[in-house]
């Protein structure tokens, strides 16, 4: 069995385990939580043993490094993060239908990777500039921080569903959902655990560029676009703390904040550099 | 005039500044992303047009991170920091400092969450018991008598509520770690080939040759490639001379820098010289020479009598494969000519021994030269950050009340708490606490 085995394999139980919640929420079909979340804890077994034995693999190869080096790589691991965080916000909630709202993330990005023909899953080697520790610990504070803002962006969206209820009917589909105030806190919490984890991405990012290259910031896009991310949450948190925001204002500024994660994520390295060499040509 | 003063101090104050600066300063950033930085002038008029180039000269656009509009911004975020946190700081500490043993049971009563309870036990066993109870869930309380009762109040971790002015702190500290650098800190490079020893670099804004007080030998660069043609690594191999003296020596690679006197020494990049190494070494007797050989140039080892040259080469590809054909001659019939590939030895014949052959590039080696004496400072706000944003996000100032005063023939226990943030948590923890209190032997509290 080898790495791109196992995480093909995981893209598949990820799939299965978001129909499953999926199912739990449309259908209001209780007595599947507990197959969602065995369905999803071995999903996250897979997806570790596939990282653990890519690393592995790698060492094999004689170029052995953290599987945390390119898109592909960045993508499992971001996968696992969600889904680790988001097993967690259920435990913690005991509440299941989250899952609805959190895994499609998972799936969809490790389907991404998988899938997409631009991502290749072949091990390389490191290039000269990634040989550092900072690798590990850079990439690891940046995932974490995404990925809660990916489950805080999916309980964002939530909040704003569960606010079409009017709660005319004890039984209809929304009702189901927890109580705005809860999904608010929900939401809320994981933007500070997301923050957090952001902030010490980027001052990690930092200290590595400045042992690599002698500037902690240079205003590059990648850094710059984590910042403005960070300026997103950091509006929401102040608006939050001092001005008493909350509910579908924060639901929102969690899609937004998302976005700009992404853009951060993805978006630098395929449009920004596509932009800047159109420019260049 | 107090009144405008008010509305001044108020204005630098507000969190409304605090979004109004991240707005601005995420946009004009979002601005500097996509308009390409610190590009040639012909740049941005062969991009944009001759009218929007210049509007964009006018406004710094070029160097838009460093133009006064954007400083600007950032000082009057630095201000607003300041502002705000000196504005806030007092009733803050207030609040951290306070006489908790002087709060008014009224206001406790409307307290959630709390509790009340009633024991036939008299007042000062009861409070006794009390003290014991909370000693032994880990608080540590202090009691007072009051008119008609006793109060017992307990906290824990009241500093939290400065968690949020650490962070503005920290802000702070990191701003002033970048001005420190930007006014005694220097950035720049140089290009140094092997075998050279340099005592400047070159300025980074004005290009300007600024002397290092010490000197950088370049011993040798080597580059390495994967088998996928991926460069594996760039090494330089330095030594610093000072005073005509050699003072440290030390093999730098990308992430593993050279540091002395407060200079740090990156590699950056390399370059190829027309140049390369040649070693000839006679077989017999091991008498060896390394020249530096330039193509189309003869070279003369006159110890042993020998001529040699490089007269064709294949320049170095992607992988930094070359080949070069090297004419020989030591005076003993016809002179060899042969391939030399890359890197690899190579041993020829002549009429009374042999003479081996290795070649090696010769290279410039590309170093980023920094002087930053603002790093430290901002490394300490990013602890001092991070801390900061730990203790201001999940740390709680936790508080207890008892009030314990007795009617009639009954003694009455009025428990309370309030926790400034987390308060599902500190609910659960208090519902612990009380628990506690009741299962309590002694007490025999019943509820009221």
């Amino acid at each position: 069995m080898d790495s791109s085995k196992l995480l093909g394999i995981t893209t598949f139980i990820y799939m299965f385990s978001s129909v499953i919640y999926l199912a739990l929420f449309v259908f209001r079909m209780k007595k599947i939580g507990l197959l969602a979340t065995v369905v999803t804890i071995i999903g996250l077994l897979v997806n570790t043993a596939g990282i653990g034995m890519r690393w592995l693999e790698s060492y094999q190869m004689g170029i052995g490094h953290a599987p945390l080096s390119n898109m592909y790589e960045s993508l499992v691991f971001f996968t696992w993060s969600i889904v680790l965080l988001y097993l967690v916000v259920e435990f913690i909630y005991k509440n299941k239908v989250i899952g609805a709202f959190a895994m499609p993330f998972a799936f969809g990005s490790m389907a991404y990777a998988s899938l997409s023909p631009e991502f290749s899953d072949r091990i390389t080697p490191l290039v000269p500039a990634l040989q550092s520790n900072w690798l590990i610990a850079h990439v690891f504070t940046c995932f974490i921080g995404y990925a809660a803002f990916a489950v805080a962006c999916g309980t964002g969206i939530m909040y704003l569903v569960k606010l079409r209820d009017k709660g005319d009917s004890p039984n209809s589909l929304l009702a189901t959902l927890p109580p705005l105030k809860v999904i608010d806190d929900i939401t809320h919490k994981i933007i500070l655990f997301g923050f957090i984890w952001l902030t010490a991405g980027i001052i990690s990012g930092a200290v590595w560029a400045n042992s690599a290259w002698g500037t902690y910031w240079s205003w590059d896009p990648k850094e710059t676009w984590s910042l403005i991310t960070w300026f997103v949450y950091a509006s929401a948190l102040h608006a939050r703390f001092t001005r008493g925001w909350g509910g579908k204002r924060i639901a929102w500024i969690s899609i937004i904040g998302f976005l700009a994660v992404i853009f951060t994520y993805y978006g630098v390295n395929f449009l920004l550099s596509g932009l800047h060499s159109y420019g260049a040509s | 005039m107090k009144k405008d003063k008010n509305s001044f101090w108020e204005f630098f104050a507000s969190v409304k500044l605090a979004l109004f600066c991240f707005f601005t300063l995420a946009i004009a950033s979002i601005v500097g992303t996509i308009i390409p930085q610190n590009e040639s002038p012909g740049f941005y008029i062969q991009k944009y047009g001759e009218t929007t180039a210049e509007i964009f000269r006018l406004i710094n656009i070029p160097d838009m991170y460093n133009s006064w509009w954007f400083v600007s911004i950032l000082s009057l975020f630095s201000i607003n920091l300041i502002v705000c946190s000196i504005d806030r700081l007092p009733t803050v500490w207030k609040l951290v400092t306070m006489d908790n043993l002087a709060a008014k049971v009224n206001r406790l009563e409307k307290m959630t969450p709390r509790n009340r309870f009633a024991s036939a036990k008299p007042l000062q066993q009861v409070a006794a018991e009390v003290e014991q109870t909370l000693k032994g869930a880990g608080w540590k309380p202090s009691q007072r008598k009051m008119e008609g009762g006793t109060l017992l109040f307990a906290q824990k971790t009241p500093w939290v509520r400065f968690g949020v002015y650490i962070v503005h702190l920290s802000i702070l500290v990191i701003f002033a770690g970048a001005i420190i650098g930007t006014l005694f800190g220097a950035k720049g490079s140089i290009m140094i080939r092997e075998n050279s020893t340099v005592p400047y670099y070159f300025d980074r804004g004005s290009n300007a040759q600024q002397q290092l007080g010490f000197a950088i030998r370049v011993n040798d660069f080597s580059l390495t490639y994967y088998d996928s043609g991926a460069p594996k690594e760039f090494r330089s191999d330095l030594t610093v001379i000072e005073g005509g003296q050699e003072v440290l020596h030390k093999s730098i690679v990308v992430n593993d820098p050279l540091n002395y006197k407060g200079y740090t020494f990156y590699q950056s990049s390399y370059k190829a010289d027309e140049d390369y190494w040649i070693s000839v070494q006679n077989q017999t007797t091991g008498a060896r020479k390394k020249f530096m050989a330039r193509p189309g140039v003869e070279l003369k080892w006159q110890e042993a009598g020998v001529t040699l040259g490089i007269v064709n080469l294949l320049r170095p590809d992607q992988w930094g494969r070359y080949r070069l054909k090297i004419w020989f001659s030591d005076g003993k019939g016809q002179p060899s000519v042969f391939w030399l590939d890359g890197e690899t030895e190579v041993s020829v014949e002549r009429a009374d021994t042999a003479y081996g052959f290795k070649s090696e590039q010769v290279f410039y080696t590309g170093l980023q030269v920094a002087k930053d004496p603002g790093v430290w400072p901002v490394y300490i706000g990013f602890i001092i950050m991070l801390c900061g944003l730990f203790v201001a996000f999940f740390l709680s100032h936790k508080r207890l009340w008892v009030y314990i005063d007795e009617t009639g023939n009954k003694t009455r226990v009025l428990v309370a708490g309030s926790a400034n943030k987390n308060k599902v948590a500190f609910a659960n923890m208090f519902d612990t606490l009380v628990e506690k209190l009741e299962e309590n032997e002694t007490l025999k509290l019943s509820k009221e």
